[in-house]
């Protein structure tokens, strides 16, 4: 992409240790329930558990597998039905049930008052990170969105101080600390009392992370909920990427057979074009196809010794290459098919004006009629990026949205408008706009191949909010300056340097753990390793999941059935 | 996930010819297609048996290497073992808050060097080097612990012992002075599940509304007592402190939430019918009733379907089967369902369109989106003639689109309406430039053609002349324009 970059990007730190410590201690847990045993497994846990252990390594411990539904029963209450079963036949078992990442009182009350407490024991898998990519950890904590930020409960803050303790063990001490909101600054408020009991020596140690930022995922709704146009961001969007690997169905794969792949920076093709806006990446394709192509065809004048050479060398690359290849070639087509299809290029464009804040009118009545049309990737988010800005979808046009299949008019109010109104109200998303230049000035085109700032990842068009902040904040080394912005997003920061305060030279201080409580899209990962390669310094994201418009959009609609 | 040799064959046969099916000839998409061609072009020197696929490793490591990772951890645990150690000796008020996944895991390779199986031989060769020691703290442990059970915590370190996961008794806190303190410490900790377990304490030993009414000053806690009753369904006791709280149109709502648990669908009109007295707030009540009476028709419209399609008397339900039932859906999936099997019905039946679009208000944009998806899909074409057609009190008949004709004619392309019938629509599209565009990419020549001959653009009409097929009607017509044309061009010359 951009050559521009200055210094070299800090390569990231190794978290390879997080999974092998997830692995170990699940290993531990089983084998402290010794003998032949059958092994339950919720089926969100189902992924990540995928991702840090197999199933040849459970065979070790574990006999039969079974997958638990959470709907329609509670995991808990179907485990104590099971124990309570046993029980009336006379059958005798030992039963465990690891809670991960953590043990809620409320969960023992319910085995309490399922009559099943001390028949069971009960354990913790602290397995709080899954690394998802060499520069990506999740805490793989979707609802994190839904219980803090919409019901107001404050259970997973304890799980996101013990990360943060846990990452700065292995990878800190961090020596600098930055964070916007109320839940950032009640995390970092926990994780420092952590530190402060535990009293880890830390001296002696090399860090490798040297600041953190913490923000929440309610300073910035809009980038969340705006259409991604880099690669990663709509794969996210049309496969939805799951514990980092996608399932790549036959319209991709051009065969009756879906293919998982594990979507990271090993892979060669998809770790060049993830950050891409879209209209580079045919380029990009068709280049790397035609080299390819040009590889193969050295094989035509070699005689026997450079072919042998040729085979045991370069073919198993040029194939994996190839199979990539084709892979992402097809991901394209299927983008493209879908997008076409949603008139995309109108949607973008509705989008962009209501982010400058032109034609609202017509932009809305475009709301209105995608949602007459019951289109729903559409009519998801589009709704609130009006109301942020003080704009009230219609009426009558909200009500007819429903939640398909499950409410014929939708809940009223509640689920969509309730939510962003109290946003609104407080919400001065045009006057941040202007404070911080978000909406890039023109004159031409802006070249997306080339891009010169964040705004390449939404086509030129605006800034991510929430990365101009980091940017802003990282480079004044704090908030000053930057009053009125605050003000206007109404929030609470704050920025503390630690004990250690390192020599701004060293490669720790130009690695920023980036922490984004409620969810982070791929489009703002793109812009900030853009912003990291620009300025030399490397990004790590810590998100509590990785999350997208529709994933927030299903958040706020009431699923429970 | 591995795929035999043969499906890698097949995997790329097939793959072979499929280019997509863009009309756009845009140049990025030829690129595309012209890539992805190169690639497939390559199956015969690629297809044999390796298949990279399965050796993604979804663990990253090898299987086996659990020990290694042992020596990895002990080792690195030694440090902060020791870390702890000196804290220990200190004695300061801190028990013990390493990271879990150290404590524990060093306590595993303890009992697992010890006790295990000889399969196990190569752990405790991995603990070999770090001495016995380093253990010790660990082992000391179970004493610190049994302190807890016998001294009283004062309600900030009960709080921080319970964050940190320890088990503590909270029947101390009996004063109502006490129990809320330790509510407070709980809040200002920052840990929800600590918030919850006072909470649940509280509930079980205050009377319902003292705890209501020192919640109420609480909202922090508050949130959480909602959402714990929420998650454990307990509907009663939510209601009763939405009510306490004068939350009356979230009672309401709350009730309203209970039809998604009812599933069937007579009991869940009742319910619904039960709702509509709820003190809602005024924008929702409409919105309830609306429900009650589109659930009501749709069960009346879905006993009649039913009948019908089972009898097999009816043409449309022969051809085109439903899908679905029709019951629990929204409303303007409805009214396409009734546009689709019910078009021609007079007003006064339940499941005519015009009965819906009354009955719900259904503003006429919305309703000429529906009505012209569901009668293009059929490819009714004089139906979807009908709905654009005016007579004015002369008796001149006028096409009229709502929603403007660019988006009549997006949608009957869709559904692959012919070019007779798109040219029909394209050319009602005002803006030059959007007909333009449009009749272009469908191929819709006469309008490209009249639209080139009003602008008087001679040199676009001869670029087009090269699109028509040649001797086709198209191009004589051209032809003829230029002809024409020509004269005047010169007479303003």
């Amino acid at each position: 992409m951009a050559s521009t970059a200055r210094r070299d990007v800090p390569e990231p730190p190794d978290f390879g240790i997080l999974k092998r410590l997830a692995r170990d201690q699940l290993i531990y847990l089983l084998e402290q329930l010794p003998g032949r045993k059958d092994l339950f497994i919720e089926a969100d846990l189902m992924s990540p558990l995928d991702r840090i252990a197999n199933v040849s390594i459970l065979k070790h411990e574990v006999d039969k597998l079974y997958k638990v539904e959470s709907r329609p029963a509670r995991p808990l209450v179907l485990s104590a039905d099971i124990v309570n079963a046993d029980k009336m036949s006379g059958r005798s078992r030992k039963y465990k049930i690891i809670f991960s990442p953590q043990k809620f009182y409320a969960c023992e009350m319910v085995l309490e008052e399922e009559g099943v407490f001390g028949d069971v024991t009960c354990d913790e898998w602290s397995f709080y990170l899954l690394p998802l990519d060499e520069d990506i950890i999740s805490m793989e904590l979707p609802e994190f969105f839904r219980d803090y930020f919409l019901e107001g409960d404050h259970r997973w803050i304890n799980s996101v101080a013990r990360a943060l303790q846990l990452l700065n063990s292995l990878y800190g001490p961090f020596s600098r600390a930055y964070g916007i909101g109320r839940c950032a600054k009640m995390c970092y408020e926990l994780w420092r009392e952590l530190e402060e009991e535990s009293e880890g020596d830390s001296q002696g140690r090399k860090p490798e992370i040297g600041n953190i930022f913490l923000m929440d995922r309610d300073t910035d709704y809009v980038t969340a909920l705006c259409s991604q146009m880099v690669y990663e961001g709509l794969v996210d969007d049309t496969f939805r990427i799951k514990c980092g690997s996608v399932d790549f169905g036959p319209e991709v794969t051009s065969s009756d057979k879906s293919i998982k792949v594990l979507l990271n920076a090993q892979d060669k093709v998809f770790s060049q074009i993830r950050n891409e806006h879209f209209s580079s990446v045919f380029g990009f394709l068709s280049q790397k196809s035609r080299n390819l192509q040009a590889q193969y065809d050295r094989r035509r004048g070699m005689d026997i010794k450079q072919m042998k050479n040729f085979v045991s060398q370069e073919l198993k690359g040029l194939k994996q290459e190839h199979r990539l290849l084709s892979l992402h070639i097809g991901a394209c087509e299927s983008i493209m098919k879908k997008k076409t299809k949603q008139d995309f290029q109108e949607m973008i464009k509705a989008e962009h004006s209501l982010l400058e804040g032109f034609d609202i009118r017509e932009s809305t009545s475009f709301i209105e009629e995608h949602i007459d049309r019951q289109v729903r990737a559409v009519l998801w988010g589009r709704p609130c990026l009006g109301t942020r800005r003080g704009w009230q979808p219609s009426h009558t046009a909200c009500s007819r949205v429903g939640v398909p299949h499950r409410e014929p008019v939708s809940t009223p109010k509640t689920t969509i408008t309730d939510a962003f109104n109290s946003l609104a109200r407080k919400s001065n998303f045009r006057a941040i706009s202007k404070k911080l230049g978000l909406i890039p000035r023109l004159d031409g085109e802006y070249d997306l191949k080339m891009p010169r700032d964040m705004a390449y990842v939404f086509s030129g068009a605006y800034t991510p909010l929430s990365c101009k902040i980091i940017e802003q904040v990282l480079e004044r080394r704090g908030w000053q300056g930057l009053e009125e912005v605050l003000r206007l997003l109404n929030g609470t920061e704050f920025s503390e340097a630690g004990a250690a305060e390192a020599s701004p030279g060293r490669d720790s201080q130009r690695t920023v753990l980036a922490v984004f409580l409620g969810g982070c899209t791929c489009s703002e990962m793109a812009a900030l390793r853009f912003l990291g390669r620009e300025r030399g310094c490397r990004f790590i994201f810590l998100t509590t999941a990785v999350t997208s418009s529709g994933r927030l959009m299903e958040a706020m609609a009431e699923t429970r059935a | 996930m591995s795929r035999s040799r043969a499906d890698e064959e097949e995997y790329w046969h097939s793959s072979k010819c499929r280019a997509f099916t863009f009309d756009d000839e845009d140049d990025e998409l030829c690129q595309l297609k012209e890539s992805k061609r190169a690639v497939n072009s390559l199956r015969d020197i690629v297809d044999d048996d390796e298949d990279e696929l399965e050796k993604v490793s979804w663990s990253g490591e090898p299987v086996g290497s659990i020990s290694w990772s042992i020596k990895e951890t002990a080792s690195s645990s030694t440090s902060s073992l020791e870390g702890r150690d000196s804290s220990l000796q200190k004695g300061s008020s801190s028990n013990a808050a390493l990271p879990k996944q150290v404590s524990s895991y060093s306590l595993s390779s303890l009992f697992k060097g010890r006790n295990k199986l000889p399969s196990l031989q190569s752990l405790s060769d991995a603990l070999s080097d770090t001495g016995v020691k380093n253990y010790a703290p660990e082992l000391r442990r179970p004493k610190a612990e049994y302190k807890d059970y016998s001294s009283d915590w004062s309600p900030k370190d009960t709080v921080r012992r319970m964050q940190r996961g320890k088990v503590c008794s909270l029947e101390r806190f009996r004063s109502l002075q006490d129990k809320l303190v330790l509510l407070d410490e709980a809040v200002a900790g920052h840990d929800g599940n600590v918030i919850t377990a006072v909470l649940i304490f509280l509930k079980r030993t205050l009377r319902r509304e003292i705890l209501f009414r020192e919640l109420e000053e609480r909202q922090v806690a508050l949130c959480h007592l909602i959402h714990f009753l929420k998650e454990t369904g307990e509907q009663k006791m939510l209601l009763d402190l939405l009510r306490f709280l004068d939350r009356t149109e979230e009672v309401a709502l709350s009730q309203y939430r209970e039809h998604l648990n009812i599933q069937d669908v007579e009991k869940r009109r009742e319910f619904l019918k039960g709702c509509i007295g709820l003190p809602f707030s005024p924008e929702d009540i409409s919105h309830i009733q609306d429900h009650y009476t589109l659930l009501e028709r749709q069960i009346i419209i879905e006993a009649n379907d039913r009948h019908l399609e089972t009898a097999g008397q009816s043409e449309i339900f022969r051809k085109y089967p439903r899908k679905a039932s029709i019951l629990n859906m929204p409303l303007v999936t409805t009214l396409f369902y009734s546009c689709f099997y019910h078009y021609t019905e007079a007003e006064g039946t339940f499941s005519s369109p015009t009965n819906l679009k009354k009955t719900f208000k259904i503003p006429d944009k919305q309703y000429v989106l529906t009505a012209l998806a569901a009668r293009a899909k059929l490819r009714a074409w004089e139906d979807v003639d009908a709905l654009f057609t005016t007579k004015n009190w002369l008796g001149y008949t006028k096409k009229k689109a709502p929603i403007g004709f660019h988006r009549v004619v997006e949608i009957l392309q869709r559904n692959n309406a012919p070019v007779q019938v798109l040219q029909e629509y394209v050319r009602l599209v005002e803006d030059v430039e959007t007909r333009l565009n449009l009749a272009t990419k469908y191929k819709c020549h006469d309008v490209v053609i009249d639209t080139y001959r009003d602008l008087k653009d001679r040199i676009q009409l001869m670029a087009y002349k090269c699109k028509v097929e040649r001797g086709s009607a198209e191009e004589e017509k051209i032809n003829s324009i230029l002809n024409n044309t020509v004269r005047n061009t010169c007479f303003l010359l």
